[in-house]
């Protein structure tokens, strides 16, 4: 359930996303999930990827700011109410949410969503225990 | 090391004597050979006699760059051509060039005077000394490399740029000492830890670094990451080159070479003399040189004089760090603003690095201050409020230091040009 996800800080200039994404390409790394969180400045790219460590090195040899963060992924029925039951599994149990993002499976019909919690193993905990469970990459 | 030349730890009165008497000789000698400062001096009624010692130096005619500019190549040239053995030339970056003439007896001078910085920072034959100051008309790579070789050490004269050369003889033949900018010695260390090396792999202990303001927290950012001594060295080609002034092993303030050359603090905007401890203007007499001596030079840097009872056992009179130019200075809004200030203040984030850029613009009549710095790259948080409130909090810092606001923005690692030279810290735009 816990997957390392890649973040990677960029400026807002022309090109820069275009370039990162180009690089990983060339070393034939395959993103899985991504998402980014803008600002007037800067923006950060989250990513999820195969080899998170192998990621990170390469990218930090290609001058990049990189840090690593342990999130969630949860598979979650795509159907009203799908979300709203773990959100409110996380927030009886006091923990917080940062972050989310989703994306749909393609098979079957459910689909994946990443939390960024403040308490990552407690989250983790409370999932598992009532039946979530992550099957993508 | 011992002290290179008893003058250096000479008493206040000797002192003295010696810099009338060579202020006297040295007005004499260019009325009499310079039309130039002949004129200068006529035009205010002033003769070589009324100048008896230090206390009328005020009386004398300031010397400022636009007389160089004036008597290009040679007008304020002393002696005969022939007796000239070397010139070196400004960079001419904030104006037309200007060239500086030097006799065989100038050379030794500005050898000797560079000899006592590497001897203040305990520096002797047994140390090799890597010169990364550009060698050429620029006078740091020579003036530094003559120094260090009239001291008896080996010297490795690789001028400046070619960072990977740089550090491969870094690594291969260990030098000990490093002579070159403080910014470049933040490049290459950069540039050896991007090419797999350590602090192991080299074996310097300190390095003498000038020719640009720097401010105490990169001082003790150099000596964080490359565990070495870094000291301050200050000087200007019209003056000499490198060694007019240094720090010794207490790092408080750099010694004046005063036999050499005669200091004087003067007012920033009346010019008016100033004493000790009064911040200022620094103005240099060379009383000691035959070639192209300059009366009352006004250096546009900022500083002030002291002196202080040094653990060195050096009695020379003191100059505190310079923290900036009188041209440096940029007024913003209305107030004066030195590019030091805010290097001191985004130096004390850890987040931070030292790579930063000033830029100016005016927007709708408004003079508007943007500080682009790159962030430390191992110590990138993914949180997009974590970011912005160290934005918020450098900003704060930045506003209650100058008193105006700027606005900050990180920047990607390495994304500000390197420079192999003096670092470019500022980029105004304002069209006036």
């Amino acid at each position: 359930m816990l997957v390392k996800q890649i973040s990677i800080f960029l400026e807002n200039k022309e090109g820069r996303l275009a370039e990162l994404t180009s690089i990983l390409a060339k070393a034939e790394i395959n993103i899985n999930a991504l998402t980014i969180a803008d600002t007037a400045d800067f923006g950060i790219l989250r990513i999820i990827v195969d080899d998170a460590d192998k990621t990170e090195t390469l990218l930090k040899k290609e001058g990049f700011s990189v840090s690593i963060t342990d999130v969630l992924a949860l598979d979650i029925d795509n159907k009203p109410g799908g979300i709203a039951k773990p959100l409110n599994m996380l927030h009886e149990n006091g923990i917080s949410v940062e972050y989310i993002y989703a994306f749909l499976a393609k098979k079957d019909n459910t689909a994946h969503v990443i939390f960024k919690v403040n308490d990552v193993d407690l989250a983790k905990k409370v999932l598992s225990k009532n039946g979530y469970r992550n099957t993508a990459k | 090391m011992s002290i290179w030349d008893k003058i250096e730890s000479a008493s206040a009165d000797e002192m003295r004597s010696i810099q009338d008497k060579r202020l006297v000789e040295t007005v004499e000698y260019v009325y009499d050979r310079v039309p130039y400062y002949r004129k200068k001096m006529e035009d205010i009624d002033l003769y070589p006699e009324d100048i008896k010692s230090c206390d009328d130096l005020y009386k004398l005619p300031f010397t400022t760059k636009d007389d160089l500019r004036d008597t290009y190549p040679y007008g304020l040239v002393a002696v005969d051509l022939d007796e000239i053995v070397r010139i070196h030339a400004s960079s001419g970056t904030t104006g037309k060039r200007i060239v500086v003439a030097y006799t065989k007896e100038d050379i030794d001078t500005w050898s000797d005077v560079m000899a006592r910085c590497f001897a203040r920072i305990e520096t002797d034959s047994k140390d090799i000394v890597h010169v990364a100051y550009g060698y050429g008309l620029f006078t740091g790579g020579l003036g530094a490399h003559y120094g260090a070789e009239k001291l008896g050490a080996t010297v490795i004269p690789i001028s400046g740029g070619n960072s990977r050369r740089q550090v491969e003889f870094l690594t291969d033949l260990k030098p000990t000492v490093i002579a070159c900018t403080p910014s470049y010695m933040l490049h290459l260390y950069e540039v050896m830890i991007d090419a797999g090396y350590t602090l192991d792999d080299i074996s310097l202990k300190a390095g003498i670094f000038g020719a640009e303001p720097w401010s105490e927290n990169m001082r003790k950012e150099i000596e964080r990451l490359l565990k070495i001594k870094a000291y301050d060295i200050y000087g200007l080609s019209e003056i000499t080159g490198p060694g007019v002034a240094s720090e010794c092993i207490a790092q408080n303030g750099l010694h004046i070479n005063e036999d050499c050359y005669l200091p004087e603090i003067v007012d920033v905007i009346d010019h008016k003399p100033l004493g000790l401890n009064e911040q200022g203007e620094i103005v240099f007499t060379t009383i000691k040189k035959k070639g192209m001596p300059l009366i009352r030079y006004r250096t546009k840097d900022i500083t002030k004089l002291f002196k202080d009872d040094c653990i060195c056992g050096r009695t020379l009179v003191k100059m505190e760090r310079v923290t900036g130019r009188t041209d440096d200075m940029l007024i913003i809004r209305g107030v004066n603003v030195f590019p030091s200030q805010i290097e001191s203040v985004l130096l004390e984030f850890s987040q931070l690095t030292p790579n930063y850029q000033i830029i100016v613009d005016r927007i709708n009549m408004m003079d508007v201050l943007n500080i682009h710095v790159e962030m430390n790259e191992n110590l990138f948080t993914d949180e997009v409020k974590k970011i912005e409130s160290l934005e918020k909090s450098i900003t704060g810092a930045i506003e209650s230091v100058l008193g105006i606001s700027a606005k900050v923005k990180l920047v990607e690692p390495k994304s500000i040009e390197r420079s192999e030279g003096k670092a470019v810290r500022i980029i105004d735009r304002r069209k006036i």
